[in-house]
C-alpha cells in the first residue's frame, strides 16, 4: 500500500543520502547509484499501466494536518500516469546522460541532490490530489529548478537566469496559491476530485472567475506562456541535462498538467477558453517567430519549447469548449483536441529531450553551440546527426515521426474550432487555423536551421575549440532511446493512446461516457485539409529557409529595447530605485522627523476618532469652581511653558522647567495630595540638579537653522497634539460611565491598618506595582553607573570625543 | 584633604543634616498613617548625605561614611521582595500584608505592619539608587 507516497518520498530520501554516499564512493560515479531511483520508479509505475488502462484510479491518503483538511492524498489516473512516466522515464535517461556529460570534477553530489529533489517534487505535483500539498511540491520544483539553473554559480549569467526564473515562477505560484484558497473558500475542500464534484454549484460565485485567473497565472508562469516566457531562454545557462529534463520535458509541463487537471473545474467557461486557447496561440506564434532569429542552439530550443507549449495549451483551450455543451455528439469533436494535446505532450517530451541532448553532445564535443561557428558535422558525427534529424523533423511535423501525427491532429482541432458558435468564435475563429499555420511554418524553418546549419555546410575547424568526433557511447544511449520512441510512436501511436491517453481523457471529461472519448490515431488519414496544410508548411517553410538571409532583416525592425526582457530588467531596476527613493524619503535618520510621524499619527488617529464618533461632547457646568490660586498657578505655568520655547540659553530653559515642576507640586498641595507634593518637590529638585550636572557637559545651545516652513509645520503639529489632548481629556472627564472604585480604599484603616490611603495603596493594596517600580529604579541606577564606568574604562580614548 | 573656608556652611550642615535625617526617618515611619513613606524618606536621606558631600568633600565623607551605596540597592530590593515572598509561608497570595497591635515596653501600644517592611525596602533602594546615580555622575571626569 501507499506506493504512490513511496514514489514521491524515495527521491527525497535518496537525495538526503547522496552526500554520505559521495564520500564513501570513490571509484564509482555517484550517478550510477542515482540512476536506480528513476529507473526503479519507472518500472513500478509501468506495473500500474494495465490497471489504469482499465479505467481504474488509485487514491491513497496519509493524514498530515487533518484538522485543516490538509492531507497528503495521492491520486493516480491516466493524466498523472502520463506525467509520472515522463518524469521517471526521461529522468532515467537524463541521469544516464549526465553521468557522461558532467566531468567528475564538477560538484556532482550537489547536482544529483538537486536533481532528485526536483524529481520528487515533480512527482509530488502530478500525483497529489490535495491542492495545498500540490502547491508545496510546486514551490519545491521552483526552488530545485533555481538551484539547478545556478549550478555553475560562479557565472553571472547563471545567477541572473536563476533569479529571473525564480522570481517569475514563484510569483505565479503565489497567485496560484491564492486561487487555491479561493477554491477552498467556495467548495470547502482541498481535494481536486471533490472540487470537481462540488464546483458546478458555485460557477456563479463571486470568487469563481478570480480563482480561475489566478490559477491560470500560476500555470502560465510555470509553462513559460506569453508574456511570462522570458525566463525559459535565460534558464538555458543550466547544464544541458537540466535543460533537457526540466526545461523541455517536465517542469514546464507542470503548468500544462495544472491546466489539464483543472479543465473539469473551469472548462466550459468562456474566460478559460479564451485565456488558455488565446494565450496558447499567441505563445505558439511568438515562440516560433523568435526561435528563428536565435544563434545559440539552446536558446533556439528554448523558444521552440515555448512555442510547443503554447501549441499544447491551445489544444487544451479548444478541448475545454466541449465542457460548455455537456455531453453530445457534436461536443465530442472538441475532446479530440484535448486528446491531441495529451498526445503532443508526450511527443514533445521525447523529441525535445533528444534534441537538447544532441545539442549538449555538440557543445560537449566541439566546445560551442553557436550556429554561426558550427557546420559540416554530418560526416564526423553521424549518429548525433541521425538523432537530431529525427528530432527536428518530428518537431517540424514531418512523417514518419510522431510530431507529424500530433501536428495533423492539431490542425484538425483548429479547423473545427471555427464551427463553434459560442464565445464569439464565428468571427474570431478563423484566427486559429491561420496563426497555427503561420507558426508551423516558422517551426519548420527553425527545425531546418538545427539540422542544416549544424551538420551541413563548411566544417570550420578554426572556429571550434576541439575537433569534432562522436561522443562516448554512453552519451548516445539516452538520445537514441528517445529517437527510437519518436519513430516508434509514429508507427504504434495507439499503444500509447489506448493505455494512457484514454484513461487521462476520462479524468479530464468526467461527465462524458468513456467509450465516446476514444480516438483512433491514424498515421495516414487520407487527402484532406490537414494534409494539404502540412504540404503548404513544408513548401513555404523550405522556400523561406532558403531565402532566410533576405528576410532576416524583419527581426531588426523593432528596436532592441522593445523586448520583454528589457521590460523585465527595467521593471526590476525601477522597483529597486523607486523603493529606495521612497524609503529614503521618510527614513531620514533624524529623530525629529520620526517624532513628526508619531505625533501626526496620534493627532490624526485620536482626533479623527473623536470627530468620527462624535465624542467631542463635554460640559463644564458640573465642574468644581476654580479658585483664585489655581488661576494664578495656571497663568504662571502657561507663562513658564511658553517662555521655554523662546529661551536663549539652556540654563534659562532648565530653570523654567523647574518652575513648571514646582508649580505642579503646589497644584498637588492645592488639590490636597501631600504625598505627591512631597515626592514631586524631591524629584523635581533631583531632576533639576541632574539637568545642571549634564548641562556642564553639553555643547553650546545653538539657534536651530530650521527653515520657516518646517517651523510652521512643527508649530502646527504641536498645537494639534495639544488640542487633541485637551479635547480628549475633556471628553473623558464628562463621560463617566462607572462609579469610581476609590470607595473601597476608604476602608484602608480596617483592611490594612493604615490611615494614609495613598501609602496603603502603594505599599499594601497594590504593592506589586511599587515593587516593580523599585526594580525600574534599580535598572536606571545600574544603567547610569555602568554607562559612566564603562566609558572611563576606555581610558579616555574615546574616538567620538576627538 | 579638601580645604576651604566654608565654615558657615559646614557648621550649619552638621546641624541641618541631623534634622534632615530625623525628618526622613519620621517620614518613613509615619508613612502608614500620615503623609510620607519609603520613597520620599529615601529621597530626603539621600539629600542629607549629598549635603554632607557638598560641604565636606567626597574624600572626607567616604572616610566617615564608608558605605557602598550600590550595595544598598539589592539589599532594599531583597527586603521588598522578601516581604512579598514571606506571605507564601502563610499560604496567602504574594505580597499579602498583615498588621497587628502589640504592647511593647517603653513605647506602649504600637501597631506593627508588614507593609512597613516593604516600605523600608523601598526606602533603602531609593536611597541607594539616588546616591549611586549622583555620585557616579559627579565623579565622572
Amino acid at each position: 500500500m501507499l506506493t504512490m507516497h513511496a514514489a514521491i518520498i524515495i527521491p527525497f530520501i535518496v537525495a538526503a543520502l547522496i552526500p554520505f554516499l559521495a564520500k564513501r564512493l570513490k571509484t564509482l560515479h555517484i550517478g550510477w547509484f542515482v540512476l536506480l531511483v528513476p529507473f526503479g520508479l519507472f518500472l513500478l509505475l509501468t506495473s500500474y499501466i494495465p490497471m489504469i488502462a482499465r479505467g481504474e484510479t488509485i487514491s491513497q491518503t496519509i493524514h498530515w494536518i487533518p484538522n485543516y483538511d490538509i492531507n497528503f492524498t495521492t491520486y493516480l489516473d491516466g493524466l498523472s500516469m502520463i506525467l509520472a512516466l515522463l518524469i521517471t522515464g526521461i529522468g532515467t535517461l537524463v541521469v544516464l546522460y549526465s553521468i557522461y556529460y558532467l566531468s567528475p570534477e564538477e560538484s556532482l553530489k550537489h547536482f544529483f541532490v538537486f536533481l532528485l529533489l526536483f524529481m520528487g517534487a515533480m512527482l509530488g505535483v502530478v500525483l497529489s490530489d490535495n491542492i495545498l500539498v500540490l502547491y508545496v511540491f510546486w514551490e519545491l520544483t521552483s526552488i530545485s529548478s533555481f538551484l539547478l539553473i545556478a549550478f555553475w554559480y560562479h557565472r553571472k549569467k547563471s545567477r541572473e537566469g536563476a533569479q529571473k526564473s525564480l522570481l517569475i515562477t514563484v510569483s505565479g505560484g503565489f497567485a496560484m496559491l491564492v486561487g487555491f484558497i479561493m477554491l477552498y473558500v467556495m467548495t470547502g475542500t482541498f481535494s481536486v476530485q471533490e472540487i470537481i464534484h462540488e464546483i458546478p454549484k458555485y460557477t456563479n460565485h463571486i470568487l469563481f472567475l478570480p480563482a480561475l485567473v489566478l490559477i491560470l497565472i500560476g500555470a502560465f508562469t510555470k509553462s513559460a506562456q506569453f508574456p511570462f516566457h522570458i525566463w525559459l531562454p535565460d534558464a538555458m545557462e543550466a547544464p544541458t541535462p537540466v535543460s533537457a529534463y526540466l526545461h523541455s520535458a517536465t517542469m514546464v509541463k507542470a503548468g500544462i498538467y495544472l491546466v489539464a487537471r483543472f479543465t473539469p473545474v473551469f472548462g466550459g467557461e468562456a474566460l478559460w477558453f479564451w485565456l488558455v486557447g488565446g494565450i496558447g496561440l499567441l505563445t505558439l506564434f511568438w515562440g516560433s517567430f523568435n526561435a528563428v532569429k536565435q544563434t545559440d542552439l539552446k536558446a533556439l530550443l528554448a523558444y521552440s519549447t515555448v512555442s510547443q507549449l503554447g501549441m499544447i495549451m491551445t489544444m487544451f483551450g479548444i478541448g475545454s469548449a466541449a465542457l460548455y455543451f455537456g455531453y453530445s455528439t457534436e461536443s465530442v469533436i472538441y475532446t479530440q483536441a484535448t486528446f491531441a494535446a495529451l498526445f503532443h505532450l508526450v511527443n514533445h517530451s521525447t523529441f525535445k529531450g533528444a534534441l537538447f541532448m544532441v545539442v549538449g553532445i555538440v557543445d560537449h564535443e566541439v566546445g560551442t553551440r553557436d550556429i554561426r561557428r558550427l557546420g559540416g558535422l554530418v560526416t564526423l558525427m553521424p549518429i548525433t546527426f541521425t538523432i537530431s534529424l529525427i528530432g527536428s523533423f518530428s518537431m517540424a511535423g514531418l512523417p514518419p515521426f510522431n510530431g507529424f501525427i500530433s501536428k495533423e491532429m492539431f490542425f484538425t482541432s483548429v479547423l473545427h474550432i471555427g464551427e463553434l458558435n459560442i464565445f464569439s468564435m464565428d468571427t474570431w475563429g478563423i484566427l486559429f487555423p491561420v496563426i497555427a499555420w503561420i507558426a508551423s511554418v516558422f517551426t519548420f524553418i527553425y527545425s531546418m536551421i538545427i539540422v542544416f546549419k549544424t551538420f551541413f555546410g563548411p566544417y570550420q575547424l578554426g572556429k571550434l575549440e576541439r575537433p569534432a568526433h562522436e561522443p562516448p557511447l554512453g552519451m548516445l544511449i539516452a538520445p537514441s532511446v528517445l529517437g527510437l520512441m519518436v519513430v516508434g510512436l509514429f508507427f504504434f501511436p495507439n499503444v500509447l493512446g489506448n493505455n494512457l491517453l484514454k484513461p487521462a481523457m476520462a479524468g479530464i471529461f468526467p461527465t462524458f461516457p468513456a467509450d465516446r472519448l476514444d480516438v483512433e490515431i491514424k498515421a495516414w488519414h487520407g487527402f484532406n485539409m490537414e494534409l494539404f496544410m502540412t504540404f503548404g508548411v513544408a513548401a513555404v517553410g523550405t522556400l523561406m529557409y532558403v531565402a532566410l538571409r533576405y528576410w532576416k532583416g524583419i527581426y531588426r525592425l523593432a528596436p532592441e529595447k522593445w523586448t520583454f526582457n528589457e521590460l523585465y530588467s527595467f521593471a526590476l531596476d525601477q522597483l529597486e530605485i523607486r523603493s529606495r527613493v521612497v524609503t529614503d524619503s521618510y527614513m531620514t535618520g533624524f529623530l525629529r522627523d520620526y517624532f513628526i510621524y508619531i505625533f501626526l499619527f496620534f493627532s490624526v488617529l485620536i482626533g479623527g476618532t473623536l470627530i468620527y464618533t462624535g465624542a467631542i461632547d463635554f460640559g463644564i457646568s458640573s465642574n468644581a469652581p476654580i479658585s483664585v490660586y489655581e488661576w494664578i498657578l495656571a497663568v504662571v505655568m502657561v507663562v513658564a511653558g511658553i517662555s521655554i520655547l523662546f529661551a536663549k540659553s539652556r540654563l534659562t530653559a532648565i530653570l523654567l522647567n523647574g518652575v513648571l515642576g514646582y508649580s505642579i507640586a503646589v497644584f498637588f498641595v492645592l488639590f490636597r495630595d501631600p504625598d505627591l507634593a512631597l515626592t514631586q518637590v524631591g524629584i523635581e529638585t533631583v531632576t533639576t540638579v541632574l539637568f545642571l550636572v549634564s548641562y556642564y557637559f553639553l555643547p553650546e545651545w545653538q539657534k536651530e537653522n530650521t527653515p520657516k516652513r518646517k517651523k510652521g509645520l512643527n508649530i502646527l503639529i504641536s498645537v494639534s497634539v495639544g488640542v487633541v489632548f485637551i479635547l480628549l481629556a475633556l471628553a473623558v472627564r464628562s463621560g463617566k460611565l462607572f462609579e469610581s472604585i476609590s470607595g473601597y480604599y476608604e476602608n484602608a484603616y480596617k483592611l490594612a491598618g493604615g490611615k494614609n490611603i495613598v501609602n496603603t495603596i502603594l505599599g499594601d493594596f497594590r504593592a506589586f506595582d511599587t515593587m516593580l517600580e523599585v526594580v525600574v529604579l534599580l535598572i536606571a541606577g545600574i544603567g547610569v553607573y555602568s554607562f559612566v564606568k564603562s566609558k572611563s574604562k576606555k581610558g579616555g580614548h574615546n574616538i567620538e570625543d576627538q | 584633604m579638601y580645604k576651604s573656608n566654608d565654615l558657615i556652611l559646614r557648621t550649619t550642615t552638621s546641624i541641618i543634616v541631623f534634622i534632615l535625617l530625623g525628618f526622613s526617618i519620621y517620614l518613613l515611619l509615619a508613612g502608614h498613617n500620615s503623609p510620607g513613606g519609603g520613597f520620599i524618606g529615601g529621597l530626603i536621606t539621600a539629600s542629607a548625605i549629598m549635603l554632607l558631600y557638598i560641604s565636606y568633600g567626597s574624600e572626607t565623607i567616604e572616610k566617615i561614611l564608608p558605605i557602598n551605596y550600590r550595595l544598598l540597592v539589592p539589599i532594599g530590593l531583597l527586603l521588598a521582595l522578601g516581604t512579598g515572598i514571606g506571605s507564601f509561608f502563610f499560604s496567602v497570595p504574594f505580597l499579602s500584608h498583615t498588621y497587628g497591635y502589640f504592647h511593647i515596653p517603653f513605647f506602649g501600644e504600637l501597631e506593627l505592619a508588614t507593609a512597613m517592611l516593604f516600605d523600608t525596602g523601598v526606602y533603602i533602594t531609593v536611597l541607594g539608587v539616588t546616591l549611586t546615580i549622583i555620585l557616579s555622575i559627579s565623579k565622572d571626569q
